[in-house]
């Protein structure tokens, strides 16, 4: 992509748009193909992501049964609800694929990243895209399915709320991806990021609305979730499709999701610059 | 004449220790590493008791049991899961070391290699985790109603026992599978992680399905559901009555029967690393 010449101004912007967009749905494309390999990983994850659906099922409906009013959820809303959720995990993980930047960051091969004419940000969102939307045939749809079959789901009849829900998933897949990004940078300035990781694991999906959905938090701890990214990860998305939320307050969701999209955006790229200054290349 | 130092004792158990007394010191040189994963750790424990004090605080009474009852049931599960991971959890690492060839290495030594892993390392973080669940069953032996006697406390103690036994089975059940499903190694998340989740459920809430899975194929029910209620004197189910409380040692055999026949069709299915 080098080597356009200078001047001639009007073209080369229009051609350097062109091979961006070219660069970017290849690395789409390769993100795809190479998740795609892990067909047997991806059947676990929906046993997994079953089994976990099942016994979440099963507590919750007793729950909204035991009840008089569990946060507005009955049988068929709550069943949404957790089948959503868990079918969206393999989607917007929250233990992430990036395990490999992790290493980069740590033994400084990242330093040859930042010499491609990628950006490093926007290569590895659009590789973790490509991943992301492989996982939805082997694993998020089948997911849904099971619970269809075995708990019965109250899903939306109308077209709208499942056009909004793809718009809405796509971005709970950037704020995932981007928040993982803010957590991998961290390890220019700490050498072991495990227990970072973990915190950040545990303390998302929970206030992501994972086990238990936001709505039945008390309003101390709702405030301390809506100040945070990660309801918009996995509770905004699930809110959209299950039809929950609709007209206004669903694109006001969608808004504040791409808050978040453009907030940690910003961070992620304050922290990579910070980080190349630390970052101290050594070898000859 | 200069006489080679011993160890005052030396028994088979002797390298084992020395491995873990090596790991022990490597966690704690990192201080501030370690420092974050005591507070992680910690973190995972607190907010699996939040997850249960959410529902009940709605729901009140779910599957018979109350939040008192229930954190008798979180504090039983957990504790023995988490000390369980704290001697078998790293077993899930298994297929990291298959894939990077380094499972020949222990294959050369002469010892169990099911020993060696087992002993290969040790979490300290892990105890954080642990303390969270431990109180919780403090404060869920203390709130409840219980009649102490010896016949109690001889069922907590099987039931602590026990419960570790088993979890550390399904740790080595899932491990005998890792050696046919390398990255598939989520699929047995399911039996240990799922299991674990599951146990600290009131079983009673479970389709009959669920029940016979996790009463008596993957017994969990065991290690907490079917103590809490002999511990509170409730009926229990049908399917699963109070009495088997007494049976988690039985429980825990069948899991570890389970395990090593895994573990003994696994170790020689594998082929090695190569290289």
């Amino acid at each position: 992509m080098r080597g356009i010449p200078e001047g001639d101004g009007q073209r080369a912007v229009g051609e350097r748009f062109r091979s961006a967009v070219a660069l970017y749905t290849a690395l789409v494309g390769a993100g795809f193909r190479r998740q795609w390999q892990y067909k047997l990983a991806m059947f676990a994850g929906l046993f997994t992501n079953s089994v976990f659906g099942f016994v979440r099922a099963a507590v919750l409906v007793a729950a909204v049964d035991a009840a008089g009013d569990f946060g507005g959820y009955d049988q068929g809303s709550i069943g949404a609800y957790v089948w959503l959720s868990q079918g969206l995990l393999g989607a917007v993980q929250f233990m992430g694929p990036l395990g490999e930047l992790d290493d980069r960051v740590k033994n400084g091969d990242i330093a040859i990243d930042f010499l491609r004419p990628v950006d490093i940000q926007c290569g590895y969102l659009a590789d973790d895209l490509g991943r992301a939307v492989c996982t939805f045939l082997p694993r998020g749809v089948p997911s849904v399915l099971v619970g269809t079959l075995t708990f019965g789901l109250a899903m939306p009849a109308t077209p709208g709320p499942y056009l909004l829900g793809m718009v809405s998933v796509l971005l709970a897949v950037v704020v995932s991806f981007l928040c993982r990004f803010v957590v991998v940078l961290i390890g220019f300035w700490v050498v072991e990021t495990r227990g970072i990781r973990l915190l950040y694991y545990t303390s998302g999906t929970f206030l992501a609305g994972l086990f238990v959905p936001v709505h039945m938090f008390p309003s101390w701890l709702a405030a301390v979730a809506a100040a945070t990214p990660f309801p918009s990860i996995l509770q905004a998305p699930v809110d959209v499709l299950s039809g929950r939320i609709t007209g206004a307050e669903a694109f006001s969701v969608v808004a504040v999701q791409a808050f978040w999209v453009l907030a940690i955006g910003i961070a992620g790229r304050v922290l990579l610059a910070a980080g190349r200054r630390r970052l101290e290349v050594q070898g000859g | 004449m200069v006489e080679v130092a011993t160890p005052r004792t030396r028994s088979w158990s002797t390298p084992y220790v020395a491995v873990l007394r090596s790991r022990i010191r490597a966690q704690r040189s990192y201080r501030l590493s370690f420092a974050s994963e005591v507070v992680s750790a910690f973190v995972v424990g607190l907010v699996e008791l939040a997850e249960v004090w959410l529902i009940f605080r709605t729901a009140r009474i779910l599957g018979g049991l109350d939040l008192d009852a229930a954190l008798l049931l979180f504090g039983l599960s957990h504790s023995s899961f988490a000390l369980s991971q704290v001697l078998f959890g790293h077993l899930d690492n298994l297929p990291a070391l298959i894939r990077l060839g380094q499972l020949d290495a222990y294959h050369l030594r002469p010892q169990p290699l099911l020993l060696q892993l087992i002993t290969s390392d040790i979490s300290l973080r892990r105890f954080a985790r642990a303390s969270v669940s431990i109180v919780a069953l403090g404060v869920g032996l203390v709130r409840n109603d219980i009649a102490w006697e010896t016949s109690t406390v001889t069922l907590l103690t099987l039931t602590i026992l026990g419960g570790i036994a088993l979890f550390g089975g399904m740790f080595v059940c899932a491990a005998g599978l890792q050696f046919y499903l390398i990255d598939g190694s989520e699929l047995t998340n399911s039996f240990t992680y799922g299991g674990s989740f599951a146990a600290t459920q009131p079983a009673s809430v479970f389709p009959t399905p669920m029940k016979l899975l996790f009463g008596f194929a993957i017994p969990v029910s065991f290690t907490a559901y079917l103590p809490t209620l002999a511990l509170l004197r409730l009926p229990g189910p049908p399917l699963l009555p109070a009495w088997l409380a007494w049976l988690t040692p039985a429980a825990a055999l069948w899991v570890w029967l389970l395990a090593l026949v895994l573990w003994r069709s696994g170790t020689r299915h594998y082929q090695g690393g190569g290289g």
